[in-house]
């Protein structure tokens, strides 16, 4: 069923969407996004400068931007996927001419006040391309080799552009929700199945090859593998991160220190406490209750996203919701993975907790957009 | 695109479904995550805590305070005094190399410092441990560095302490100097003290500083800070003080010590002056010297090269490290054991024709003419070889080295020095077994007379010689008390040789300085109560005899004489070496008198105690010298109030 064929008179109209909306939804990420508040007071040593302030007006303002989107109605960004998918390419492009960079790699236009990170944006476009490109597609031709490697292009195309940034972190999130919109979509397993089996194949060769004269990648690229495999053999140097914040998390234990009693993010052992690594002092202050109720709230965030889209009949609304949900399940993913030394250590932040407005407000627009085809699904 | 119903219905329920299975999948590795959780904060969590506490709490070394050094009168030879020091940590410095550099222009580092400073960043090891990167720099350059902190990270200025020997050159001999720990240096010791890995901790190198080092140094403290992870101490949990390190007091007179060094200067030479009674050395002079102080941070090569290629070797401590045949010195020695077998009455004469065949070879005494007969006295005070020979060749090696040994020849004696030599008095066995060689008569012969294989340190001279002069077994002291306690004077018993005897050794040195004939008559003392007694040496370096004036430096004979004095009360005992000096009545004795004086009246001796010959260029002598030395110089001026 296409959007042209709602029974548009029992979709809400007017402010009356505001009782439609995914208020379950909203109060879970209010409750996270909370947490973050404590937590950055947390690690600012009980001060609300300079972190967890200016972290509360820009979840305010994010909160705005959420129901905004979620009030307009969802055929009207499906109407935009394209231009927003092709929007965040150009400006990845033009971020290698005209970005400036910072913070090791990620790079942003300056836009007046406002400072644009093109690849934040990419993660949302994608999805909502991809979306719109599955919406479009006939259910049958799906698996069909032509169209499997049209869509595989719109994902490799960003991907490739903000590698080069170079923000490693990102791209894998981005080839891995795209390659799980895909999924989603209903493209075959077989060629899930084929590309497991190269990349499975590849890494063997790769590491087959080490000490022989046909050796695929550099002595350095090894030891950084090695590294990651094994912290401890060097513990100042990459390993660094990686142990101290095990250090950190081991010693909450059940219950953690208390709030504010954290020794080890406030004495600066951790690097990037209030972004990155501000999970660890979520568990060494509250431990591992405190560990496991986050993560109950990402959980039913994700649920919460499943739930509406399956609720939804609309092809694009329900692959948009679980892309969106499957971005936000890599985030927290990926980085309590990399602060529990699961993952190597790359640049992803702990969605909705981390200091950083940016991340946030991408967030947020792209739970307006799940906002939007919640109130607008068909009835 | 339209799509008709049932289309969307199937691709509906597909995605669903797949909805589902990716729903499940991200549950379970939420369950994984949890599992994670779990393992480290819980199954884990008092491992972690152990760590995280280690994290927190950092353990401080205090480095004990040095103990300082005086002189037997309470001069100040060794002290501590504050210095600045500007330290970097690598760990919070970044990219150190370019910080150095900042450092560097800011405070004028010179290119030498610099360099070992990046040697000394580039090493591995803990890289949150301090590194010093400039030592002992100026008030100017701590606020010049504290002024720019921002664009410094990691660096820092601390205040320490710092050794410094206020009388210079005068006993880099004796109490020797400190440097920083080296690598050699720790690979030395079984377990070495935590303290000493502290950067540039400042241990002995040399002499007292070195074998006093253990009371010395001291016992670090410690105490337990809280840090962040940049190293920053946030606050201080617990403090254990430590123990500094003992005061020496040593049994030198540094007013007497700086004397020695200011006459022997542009010689190279030793002088060692003992107290009779109690053994304490008063002076242990080595000249040239050099300025410890310029060790202290290391020296640079631009003053390490002209010390190390010096002919005259100012390193090299002679009093101690230096072994030299004795020459005529041992003569004492040589009669001592012929007497006390009583093989021979001193009053028992033997002809000297100017020579002594023996065994096929012809040893010359050292007048070709001859002497004539004589007697002990006779042979001492004209330093005659012949009757020396004789009395060897029926004394025998073995019982000339065991009088040698009575008298502290041949012995090391326990002195808070390095590399204290213990001579060298032969005997057949050691011939063997050193040399493989047999011993033959012409060895008696020669050590007769203090050449051939017998070698004896200034020190040991000097030892001998108060032997002689009081008949104990005087042993040389050179730490007086530790911390203010008396260190325990060592040999008071006698040496058990009659009395008889030893009188008239001391009888024939006497005459040596004072007899019109002996050969040290030309620096007797005149003033009653105060006559020195002696013996001149001149030990040869080659074998031909030459006139010492035609031949180089380095070949000419050395000059020794030992003395005591007063003769009649002995109270000091001397020796004197001058390297390739020439002959000892001509190079040594007049140093042993003029050190003698200076030790018997305490100071600038009065004109009249010299021969009124000598008045003249005494006179002129003393007033050169007094520009070199501080305390005449105040003595003069305290006289004068």
């Amino acid at each position: 069923m296409s959007y042209l064929e709602y029974t548009v008179k029992s979709t809400p109209t007017g402010l009356r969407k505001i009782l439609f909306l995914n208020w379950p939804l909203i109060l879970l990420l209010t409750a996270v996004a909370g947490t973050g508040f404590l937590m950055l007071y947390s690690v600012a040593g009980g001060s609300y400068t300079p972190w967890a302030g200016p972290q509360m007006k820009r979840f305010a303002l994010g909160l705005c931007l959420m129901l905004s989107i979620g009030l307009v109605p969802i055929w009207m960004w499906r109407n935009l996927a394209g231009v927003a998918y092709a929007v965040s390419v150009i400006l990845l492009i033009s971020v290698e001419f005209f970005g400036a960079v910072g913070m090791g790699a990620q790079r942003w236009i300056e836009l007046g006040p406002l400072r644009l990170q093109p690849s934040e944006m990419t993660k949302i476009t994608l999805v909502m391309f991809l979306a719109a490109y599955y919406d479009w597609l006939p259910a049958k031709k799906t698996s069909r080799p032509l169209w499997v490697l049209l869509p595989v292009l719109i994902i490799i195309a960003p991907t490739l552009l903000v590698i080069k940034q170079p923000d490693l972190g990102t791209a894998i999130l981005l080839l891995a929700a795209g390659g799980g919109l895909m999924f989603l979509a209903g493209v075959h397993w077989a060629y899930f199945a084929a590309v497991l089996a190269a990349g499975v194949g590849l890494v063997a060769a790769v590491f087959q090859s080490r000490g022989t004269d046909w050796q695929m990648i550099k002595d350095y690229q090894f030891l950084r593998i090695d590294t990651f495999l094994d912290p401890s053999t060097d513990p100042l140097g990459t390993g660094y991160h990686i142990a101290q914040s095990k250090i950190a998390l081991g010693s909450g234990g059940w219950m953690g220190r208390g709030f504010m009693q954290g020794t080890q993010s406030r004495l600066n052992f951790l690097p990037e406490k209030q972004t990155d690594f501000i999970f660890t002092t979520l568990a060494e202050e509250f431990g591992f209750v405190g560990g496991i109720s986050l993560l109950t709230l990402y959980g039913l965030i994700v649920t919460f996203c499943i739930a509406s889209a399956v609720m939804n009949k609309d092809r694009f609304s329900s692959l948009l919701t679980l892309g969106i949900g499957l971005n936000f399940f890599l985030f927290f993913a990926v980085n309590m993975s990399m602060v529990m030394g699961l993952a190597p250590v790359v640049g992803v932040p702990l969605p909705m907790v981390s200091y950083g407005g940016s991340a946030m407000l991408v967030l947020l627009l792209a739970f307006g957009l799940v906002q939007s085809a919640h109130v607008h699904r068909p009835r | 695109m339209r799509h008709s119903r049932a289309d969307t219905d199937a691709s509906h329920l597909k995605l669903s479904r797949r909805a589902a299975l990716m729903g499940g999948v991200q549950l379970l590795f939420m369950g994984g995550l949890a599992a994670r959780m779990w393992y480290l904060q819980v199954d884990q969590a008092d491992q972690f805590r152990l760590l995280a506490e280690e994290n927190r709490i950092n353990i401080r070394l205090i480095p004990p305070v040095r103990g300082e050094i005086f002189d037997r009168n309470g001069m100040q030879l060794a002290k501590n005094v504050p210095s600045y020091r500007i330290i970097m940590v690598r760990e919070d410095a970044g990219d150190f190399n370019a910080v150095l550099d900042r450092v560097a222009k800011l405070i004028d580092l010179s290119p030498e410092e610099t360099e070992r400073a990046r040697e000394e960043l580039g090493r591995r090891g803990d890289r949150s441990l301090p590194i010093t990167i400039a030592e002992d720099v100026s008030w100017d350059a701590v606020s010049a560095i504290s002024v720019n902190a921002p664009a410094l990270p990691g660096v820092s200025p601390e205040v320490g302490t710092t050794r410094v020997y206020p009388r210079g050159s005068d006993f880099a001999h004796v109490v020797g100097r400190v440097g920083s720990v080296s690598p050699k240096d720790l690979e030395a010791l079984e377990s070495p003290d935590a303290v000493l890995r502290i950067p540039r901790f400042q241990i002995g190198k040399i002499n007292v500083e070195a074998r006093e080092e253990p009371l010395l140094r001291g016992v670090a403290g410690n105490r337990q800070v809280e840090v962040n992870a940049t190293g920053r101490v946030m606050r201080e949990l617990e403090r254990r003080e430590g123990q500094s390190g003992a005061d020496l007091q040593l049994t030198i007179d540094a007013k007497l010590q700086n004397y020695v060094q200011a006459r022997l200067q542009g010689e190279s030479a030793a002088v060692v002056i003992l107290d009779c009674e109690k053994g304490d050395i008063l002076a242990n002079s080595s000249a040239p010297s050099y300025d410890p102080n310029l060790f202290i941070g290391g020296i640079l090569s631009r003053d390490y090269d002209p010390l190390l290629n010096d002919k005259y070797r100012p390193l090299v401590n002679k009093t101690v490290q230096g072994a030299y045949p004795p020459g005529s010195c041992f003569k004492m020695v040589t009669a001592m054991a012929a007497i006390e077998e009583g093989i021979i009455s001193p009053d028992d004469t033997v002809y000297c024709p100017g020579h002594l065949e023996v065994g096929g070879r012809r040893f010359h005494c050292w007048k070709r003419a001859g002497h004539g007969w004589l007697d002990l006295e006779g042979s001492l005070k004209s330093s005659c070889d012949v009757y020396y020979y004789d009395l060897a060749l029926k004394v025998g090696i073995e019982k000339i080295s065991a009088m040698a040994n009575r008298f502290g020849l041949g012995i090391k004696h326990d002195l808070a020095l390095s590399s204290v030599n213990s001579g060298l008095t032969p005997t057949k066995e050691w011939k063997l077994r050193q040399r493989g060689a047999d011993w033959v008569i012409g060895d008696t012969v020669n050590a007769s007379i203090g050449q051939g294989f017998m070698l004896a340190t200034p020190m040991q001279l000097a030892v001998m010689t108060a032997r002689l002069a009081t008949g104990r077994e005087v042993t040389p002291r050179l730490i007086k008390s530790v911390n203010g306690v008396e260190q325990p004077v060592l040999g008071n018993e006698s040496l058990g040789m009659r009395e008889s005897n030893l009188r008239k050794m001391r009888k024939s040195m006497y005459s040596v300085v004072n007899d019109r004939r002996g050969t040290g008559y030309r620096s007797r003392i005149i003033a009653e109560g105060m006559r020195m007694a002696g013996k001149t040496g001149t030990s040869q370096v080659r074998s031909a005899v030459v006139d010492n004036k035609s031949v180089p430096w380095e070949q000419r004979d050395h000059a020794l004489f030992v003395s005591f004095a007063p003769y009649d009360n002995p109270r000091f005992a001397c020796a004197v070496l001058v390297e390739h000096g020439g002959g000892g009545s001509t190079a040594a004795a007049p140093i042993a008198r003029d050190v003698m004086l200076q030790a018997l009246y305490n100071g600038e001796p009065p004109l009249d105690a010299y021969p009124s010959a000598d008045r003249g260029r005494i006179k002129t002598q003393q007033r050169a010298l007094r520009d070199v030395q501080p305390e005449a110089r105040i003595n003069k001026s305290k006289d004068q109030a």
